[in-house]
């Protein structure tokens, strides 16, 4: 029971926000000295653990070009496009892009979308535009929440459709561990058909969501807006 | 062939040329730790590459990593001053270029495609034109590079230094971020052999009563939820849960379709996935590559979705799975 503090560590660590890097590691070296690792070991736990994940960094090489178009105005331009579709609104757009991205991995697509190569520089812009059209500059509050909401689209929209597609890691993971610990023979189209009802769930309650957006925004932002008429119209 | 480990040491190329900015950036209080933070993920990516063949001892870059972790985490690194254009030049240019500046972006996307539809199944002289198991990180690599060049010609951009400052600028906007899914992976691998994920089947298989189906099905997917949680990773919990719940009392005991059960168990972990900042990459990353003021944004956009389809994964396997 005694390696649990290591978890306890983690979650004490994100509840009072202390750097999420000296959480992480401090609980490492807890839990790996705890669970009878030599200091050593742990160390070399540390570097083989940096060593194998480095595909989850790989994003990276995709910010010098989209930090380029950026200095040319691709934001810009994502609302300038959005601006000539009156009738997509943010939750529209956003409900759009979850249903792309939600295909696109069911077919194997996983990297063709993602935070840094189509959320921020196209998603998050053409969202804000979209709100922006109707409402005028948003203010930071109103700001934050339709980027996390872009966020949320793209993670949802992953996750729930990466399962459908036959070679993706969960799927056999799924099929690999059952085979070879309970000797199955569990086909991954098996396992794939079984993931479709969730990903139909997903899509109806987050694409409900960020249709209900609109909604949340039009109320915020409609009586920001009295209110500072209002204001201004009582200072006159 | 064109290899994983070319595009590894691109990045890490990347971050060096980029850290050696930094030192000299005289905008950024905090230049040097700045600079040997970025410096040595950099180098890390390169060594990683002999210490994934085992050719290198782990030891000295697990050093490295504790270093970086130090370095941000007690605030030894900071941002310069980006070098970038006024919003009215952006505007102005905006304009100018309108649709033309989608080309580039949208290169990445068409080349990962391609790489991952047409590319993969290309081989030259018996041997595969793309690395086997790593054509989307491939795709994205090789779409990233030729969206620079494309990028770079369209715009008449001629030094290589413009992207690479926009880029650094960008590194340094996410900071210890960018550190933290590659640290999460090694905690994820640590609690792994320290045997934590034992102990949390052990919990889990001693709350649950004899004799009701509905609540071991209950107690396997909230537990693939709450482990998924505390391991950042459905991966982790998937193993573990299955083997004190799913398959000894959902398959073997009640006679559970075994597909049905073992793919929504893992999409119950998939819940968990969305609410957890131990999935760094999804929750906290985005948050500061876009800015967000509040690290915790996308996990809140995500909690209520999360909540109703953990239902909804425990209603389906209720009524379809036995």
């Amino acid at each position: 029971m005694i390696v649990l503090l290591g978890v306890l560590v983690v979650v004490i660590g994100f509840a009072t926000k202390r750097n999420p890097l000296l959480v992480v590691g401090v609980a490492g070296i807890a839990t790996g000295l705890l669970g009878g690792l030599s200091p050593g070991k742990v160390l070399a736990a540390f570097g083989d653990g940096f060593a194998g994940s480095r595909a989850v960094t790989i994003f990276a090489i995709t910010l010098p070009v989209i930090g380029l178009l950026e200095r040319y105005g691709l934001q810009e331009q994502a609302r300038n496009l959005i601006a000539r579709f009156a009738t997509l609104t943010t939750g529209r757009f956003l409900a759009l892009y979850l249903g792309l991205r939600q295909i696109g991995a069911a077919v194997g697509l996983t990297n063709v979308f993602g935070h840094a190569q189509t959320v921020r520089p196209l998603a998050v812009p053409m969202a804000e535009g979209a709100a922006e059209r109707k409402y005028g500059e948003l203010p930071d509050r109103t700001r934050e929440k339709v980027r996390a909401f872009s966020a949320s689209a793209d993670n949802v929209g992953l996750f729930f459709g990466e399962d459908v597609f036959l070679a993706v890691g969960s799927i056999l993971l799924i099929t690999g561990f059952v085979n070879t610990t309970y000797g199955t023979h569990l086909e991954p189209l098996q396992l794939a058909l079984w993931a479709i009802p969730t990903a139909l769930c997903a899509f109806v309650v987050h694409g409900w969501r960020l249709l209900r957006l609109d909604r949340q925004l039009e109320r915020e932002l409609l009586t920001a807006h009295v209110h500072n008429t209002a204001a201004a119209e009582a200072a006159q | 062939m064109i290899k994983a480990e070319w595009f590894y040491w691109l990045v890490g190329l990347s971050f060096l040329v980029m850290a050696s900015q930094m030192v000299t950036d005289r905008s950024n209080p905090k230049r040097y730790g700045t600079g040997a933070f970025w410096g040595l993920i950099g180098a890390g990516f390169i060594y990683s590459s002999w210490v994934v063949t085992k050719q290198a001892p782990a030891e000295p870059l697990g050093v490295a990593v504790l270093v970086m972790a130090c370095l941000a985490g007690f605030g030894f690194t900071g941002r310069g001053t980006p070098r970038t254009t006024t919003p009215e030049q952006r505007t102005a240019s905006a304009a100018k270029l309108g649709n033309k500046l989608f080309v580039p972006a949208l290169t990445i996307p068409a080349v990962a495609m391609a790489c991952a539809i047409g590319v993969k199944h290309l081989s030259i002289g018996g041997e595969p034109v793309l690395q086997e198991g790593s054509e989307t990180i491939l795709g994205l690599g090789i779409g990233a590079v030729v969206a620079l060049v494309v990028g770079m010609i369209m715009l008449r951009e001629k030094r290589i230094s413009v992207p690479v400052q926009s880029g650094r600028s960008m590194l340094e906007a996410m900071g210890w971020a960018m550190l933290l899914p590659q640290m999460l992976a090694t905690l994820g691998a640590i609690f792994q052999v320290s045997g934590v994920g034992d102990q949390v089947g052990k919990i889990a298989t001693s709350v649950l009563p004899e004799g009701s189906l509905y609540i071991a099905v209950v107690v396997y997917c909230v537990g693939m939820f709450v482990f998924t949680m505390i391991m950042g990773n459905a991966f982790a919990a998937f193993p573990v849960m299955t083997a004190a719940v799913g398959w000894p009392v959902l398959i073997g005991h009640f006679d559970g379709n075994p597909a049905a059960v073992l793919a929504i168990g893992m999409l119950a972990g998939f819940c968990g996935t969305l609410v957890t900042p131990m999935a760094a990459n999804f929750n906290i990353v985005p948050a500061a590559l876009l800015e967000l003021k509040d690290q915790y944004g996308p996990i809140k956009a995500q909690l209520p979705t999360a909540g109703v389809l953990l239902g909804c994964n425990i209603l389906i396997m209720a009524l379809f799975a036995f």
